[in-house]
């Protein structure tokens, strides 16, 4: 566990590092993301734990986003009184391109049918 | 008798009382939400938030003090997306197969995301720097950030904009996907992580492992293409 993490905060740093030297808008994790699949890709040797110890990270991937939440709420005084009206266009902003994406990404696959579903409990 | 005012003083002002207190609040809410059958609206991220946010007001704590020992699991993040590569390999072969229809509803959602919050901004006649830190809210914060500098929004207004989306729609996407009626778990997935960054993504992981992956797609390429389009796009919607 402790070389897989040591991996993954290996790639991370890499992918800083790339970031800051190239001036890439993109955050140095996404590039570690790319760096780890171009290694499972390419087969190398990686630490034996390193799959129980990405779905162990990923398994409590909420908890990883509490303390920004947080601060979130520290900073609801900045909205002030377009609060309301900015909570009310997110909503319909996110219904309208949650929808528009799923119907589209579904319609596609359909058509070129490759639209098997995947194995899932319904419903929830 | 121990002294419960020095007690305090001394606990508060160190990080191990709010790396505790951040870690056990979000073991009650997953707990809830697991009482729950994982229902929508029991979102562990929305309860944990609540929670701390409860306490950190009644006690009277500064955000900083909190942060100081909250940063430890915020740091996390880093390593958790590298993480997201496994997920992706693992279920190389269906990301293979549904290439084609991912890269279009990348573009359509990413449009749809930036254009209608917006438009609906404008409409509602939003001040100038709500209707930017609206713009890049679907994106993963980090990139959000850099897109409002870019565009002189104000970052902070932004994050906020950012995690109000991620709870939102982690909480919505489950009823709405039902109520339109679509099964394709890659496709629920991936409208997750396209909307909702890596809140979507983590509620898309509670749901199916599928769907988490292809959340973890999205997350990635939204992040990538928001960095693109807002820029492009803000000087003809706001015209």
């Amino acid at each position: 566990m402790l070389h897989a993490f040591a991996i993954l905060l290996c790639l991370q740093l890499a992918g800083e590092a790339l970031v800051r030297a190239v001036g890439s808008p993109l955050p140095g994790p996404v590039i570690g993301l790319a760096l780890l699949f171009v290694w499972l890709v390419s087969k190398l040797p990686l630490p034996e734990a390193t799959n129980e110890t990405a779905d162990g990270i990923l398994k409590h991937l909420s908890l990883l986003f509490v303390p920004a939440g947080v601060g979130v709420v520290q900073q609801l005084p900045l909205l002030g009184a377009e609060g309301w009206k900015l909570l009310a266009i997110i909503l319909v902003s996110i219904a309208l391109s949650l929808a528009a994406t799923a119907v589209t990404f579904a319609a596609i696959a359909k058509l070129m049918k490759i639209a098997d579903e995947a194995p899932g409990e319904k419903g929830r | 008798m121990i002294n419960f005012v020095d007690l305090w003083v001394y606990l508060s002002g160190s990080p191990l009382l709010w790396l505790t207190a951040t870690i056990v609040a979000y073991i009650v809410a997953d707990a809830i939400s697991a009482a729950c059958g994982r229902h929508p609206l029991a979102n562990p991220v929305l309860m944990s938030v609540v929670f701390i946010s409860a306490v950190l007001i009644i006690s009277k704590t500064a955000f900083p003090s909190y942060f100081a020992g909250a940063q430890f699991i915020h740091f996390l993040l880093g390593p958790a997306t590298v993480a997201l590569a496994v997920p992706l390999y693992r279920h190389l072969p269906e990301v293979k197969r549904m290439f084609v229809p991912m890269i279009v509803a990348l573009i359509v959602g990413s449009i749809i995301s930036i254009s209608s919050a917006v438009l609906l901004a404008k409409w509602l006649g939003l001040s100038k720097l709500a209707t930017l830190a609206l713009a890049p809210k679907s994106a993963t914060a980090a990139i959000a950030m850099g897109v409002a500098e870019k565009i002189q929004g104000d970052p902070a207004l932004t994050a906020v904009m950012v995690i109000m989306t991620g709870i939102s729609g982690a909480i919505i996407v489950t009823p709405l996907m039902n109520l339109l009626r679509l099964k394709n778990y890659a496709a629920r997935g991936f409208a997750a992580g396209l909307v909702s960054h890596g809140i979507g993504t983590a509620r898309a992981f509670q749901v199916n492992p599928l769907a988490g992956t292809f959340a973890g797609i999205a997350l990635g390429l939204n992040g990538v293409l928001t960095a693109i389009l807002v820029p492009l796009l803000l000087p003809w919607l706001l015209g």
